[in-house]
């Protein structure tokens, strides 16, 4: 178990050591924007305003409150400190909300909506590719095109195509939102019910476009192995089909772990797209405000979350992933 | 080289993927010599006129020769015309109300449907329920039946400079018909108008330009960088490897569209051309072409020719360009291709978040999408304005992808099976 445990420390500060990163770069990068952020907000809170030392008073009150007249390095510190505390700075775009307010209303929507859909996609990929891998002949043959074209259908492609079947023409779900516009959230059926059937598109194009990606990486990795040299040997031994296949889809699917860690990236980018198509509340929506408001603290903490989430959840197939894998296991006892 | 081209075109995959591909690029290069009205002018007043022909009413009344066609289905289509499924359906429900037994309408025959209506609508009949505003609808259905059975054309009159009265200048009888051809001013759209009234095929055409072209820059941008990142940290190793590595794996986690994200809004909307966008989708792309580049260095860096070249005295730059590069080059093209086709993708997604290039000069595939998407077209089913947009960025990426499984059957022969 000690190699498991230098295992999973290593892993760990790498963890800690991107996270790192990623949060000075999200910091610093939107506020390297040309244009002083708080004289946009201040003249819009100044309009029809004629005293000019009343807007100057209330430039500087922003400033103050942004903090954007001390230098970046100290916003730095600033910025970290409070980050620790769960404070995250006003929205300037939906000033007097707070960011940390404006996120925690999205982000489980892109939690809850985000994290089942790549999963069952994942699933159901592979095992459509394992199938194709195996079966070869027709079933390859009308496979294979279809999941080249699902995957490279862009994500908002999906979106808008299954939102103009189902929710335009055919009227089965509604066209946006995440609940009904007419309910206030609440535990009642009828809220809950109106919740489920405006997650149904949302999910299933997430789902689709990651059923493609994943149907092609499985049945290469899949036909890789079925070629090996161990097959060929078992075969010549006279074992089982049956038993053969659960060795190489085993094999097969250890690679297909880390391909799901490494493309959650871009998993969730198109997912966040197909939420702006839905209208759906979740982060997604929430970008597109904060960068039609010119909102810098609301884009760092936004795709602060983003990135965090990626990659706990990177971190957390590497740690499964040093689990199962027998080739790891055999190199941690050595 | 022969032999692999050969394989090439016998591969139906490549052979598909570089048929669509090349008839897009054809249609962008050929379509302008053609047409070549700027993509982003105004043409229509409104917002999404529906494809099809706009014939000028004005020149086809006064310039043209009327000529007379003897066609029996003409009124009938007129009144279809006229008469939509609601109007029907309304028609139904007032005569039903009006006591006429349900078996005796039949709104899908329309000569019957009118005179089943002329025989037993009366205005001033109050039928229970009915509101007033329904009544009028009732009465202006009527009246626009009244005009379309009508057999007498439609007089033409001018009002006279001098003394302002009308003056009769001619009569378009209902069987006169212009030749489209001798019409002087007629525009086709055969993909209509988006939500500022332009032509959306022409736009559509240009865009497909552009977009390809962000597609290049950022793929050739991402190429580069990966390449010479994963040939210097494969081949020299030790420290620059290790400096190397880390940043690459710290960018292979950390998502790259929202680093696009990031580098996009911070550079501001006034910056964002659509070569800067090109240039910054490259940039953040580079990591897999590194990744893959340095392990196949890697296994390259100890074979006999390369420790032969170095032993000749040959400089780093040298062994690398003629000794271990033409090995990954075919990796290389298909790295390539793929970066290329993700980058037309990665500007799309950056545009409909609304940090695409600016919008004033050019279109792209992405502000397009980007503006049918403000413009609620799909909602209003509007298809002209985005499904062909949507099937453009599908198709070039179908292409390229299916370009690129034919390259690895010819390059990875495991794979054919």
């Amino acid at each position: 178990m000690k190699g498991y445990r230098d295992y999973f420390l290593k892993k760990l500060a790498w963890f800690v050591v991107t996270v790192v990163v990623a949060f000075t770069l999200n910091f610093f990068l939107p506020r390297l924007m040309p244009g002083d952020p708080v004289a946009a907000i201040v003249s819009r809170m100044a309009q029809g305003m004629s005293n000019a030392t009343g807007v100057q008073a209330v430039y500087e009150q922003y400033t103050r409150l942004f903090a954007t007249d001390k230098p970046m390095l100290e916003q730095y510190i600033i910025y970290i400190r409070n980050v620790l505390n769960g404070d995250f700075g006003y929205s300037i775009s939906q000033y007097p909300r707070t960011v940390a307010d404006v996120i925690g209303a999205s982000v489980w929507w892109t939690i809850a909506l985000q994290f089942p859909a790549i999963i069952v996609g994942w699933i159901v990929g592979n095992t459509l590719g394992a199938l194709a891998a195996y079966i070869r002949k027709g079933f390859d043959k009308v496979l294979l095109p279809l999941s080249i074209f699902l995957s490279n259908m862009p994500a908002f492609g999906m979106a808008i195509v299954l939102l103009v079947i189902f929710a335009v023409d055919l009227k089965w779900f509604p066209t946006s939102g995440g609940y009904d516009y007419a309910m206030i959230p609440s535990t009642s059926w009828e809220f809950v019910w109106s919740v489920i059937v405006h997650y149904q598109l949302p999910f299933w194009s997430i789902v689709l476009i990651t059923i493609g990606g994943q149907a092609i990486g499985m049945r290469s990795m899949a036909i890789y192995e079925l070629n090996a040299d161990y097959v060929k040997y078992a075969r010549f031994l006279g074992i089982k089909d049956s038993k053969i296949i659960r060795y190489v889809f085993r094999n097969a699917m250890l690679p297909q772990i880390t391909g799901l860690a490494l493309s959650i990236g871009t998993m969730v980018s198109g997912a966040l797209v197909a939420e702006i198509i839905f209208n759906y509340p979740g982060l997604g929506s929430t970008i597109l405000t904060a960068v039609l408001g010119g909102d810098y603290p609301l884009i760092s903490a936004t795709t602060l979350i983003i990135t965090f989430m990626a990659l706990v959840a990177f971190f957390a197939l590497e740690i499964i992933y040093g689990l199962i894998d027998p080739r790891i296991k055999a190199a941690q006892s050595e | 080289m022969r032999h692999m081209l050969r394989q090439l075109l016998q591969s139906g995959r490549f052979l598909i993927g570089f048929g669509i591909f090349a008839s897009i690029l054809l249609t962008v290069l050929i379509y302008p010599l053609f047409i070549n009205d700027p993509p982003l002018e105004i043409v229509s007043r409104g917002t999404f006129l529906a494809p099809g022909i706009y014939v000028n009413v004005y020149d086809s009344m006064n310039f043209s020769t009327h000529y007379t066609l003897i066609l029996d289905d003409a009124v009938a289509q007129r009144v279809g015309a006229r008469l939509n499924d609601e109007d029907r359906l309304a028609m139904q429900e007032w005569l039903l109300a009006a006591g006429v037994l349900e078996g005796e309408i039949n709104i899908e025959d329309t000569a019957a449907l009118i005179e089943l209506w002329n025989s037993n609508f009366d205005p001033s009949v109050r039928v229970p329920g009915m509101t007033n505003a329904d009544r009028n609808y009732y009465i202006r259905l009527t009246d626009s039946l009244e005009g379309l059975l009508a057999t007498e054309g439609a007089i033409v009159a001018v009002p006279n400079q001098t003394t302002g009265v009308l003056e009769e200048t001619g009569v378009i009888n209902q069987s006169d018909y212009v030749n489209i051809g001798e019409v002087p001013n007629f525009r086709v759209l055969p993909l209509g108008t988006d939500n500022f009234g332009r032509d959306v095929l022409t736009e559509l055409v240009s865009a497909t330009g552009t977009s390809l072209t962000i597609g290049f820059v950022a793929g050739a941008v991402a190429t580069a960088i990966g390449l010479l990142l994963g040939l210097v940290s494969g081949y020299v190793g030790g420290f620059v490897d290790d400096i190397i590595v880390f940043i690459t794996n710290l960018f292979t986690v950390i998502p790259s569209f929202v680093l696009l994200i990031l580098i996009s809004f911070s550079i501001g909307q006034e910056q964002r051309g659509a070569f800067t966008i090109a240039v910054v989708i490259g940039l953040t792309s580079w990591v897999w072409t590194a990744r893959a580049v340095r392990a196949q260095v890697i296994s390259l860096r100890n074979r006999d020719h390369v420790n032969l070249s170095k032993l000749s005295g040959h400089s780093i730059a040298y062994i690398l360009a003629m000794d271990i590069l033409p090995y990954i080059a075919s990796y290389v093209v298909m790295a390539l291709i793929l970066q290329i086709s993700s980058g037309i993708l990665a500007e799309a997604g950056l545009s409909i978040l609304g940090l695409g290039p600016r919008t004033t000069e050019v279109p792209t595939l992405g502000l397009m999408m980007n503006w049918s998407m403000i413009y609620q077209a799909h909602i209003l089913g509007k298809w002209w304005a985005y499904f062909p947009v949507i099937l453009v960025i599908a198709l070039i990426s179908f292409s390229m992808n299916l370009m690129n499984t034919g390259l690895d059957r010819v390059f990875n022969p495991t794979l054919r099976g």
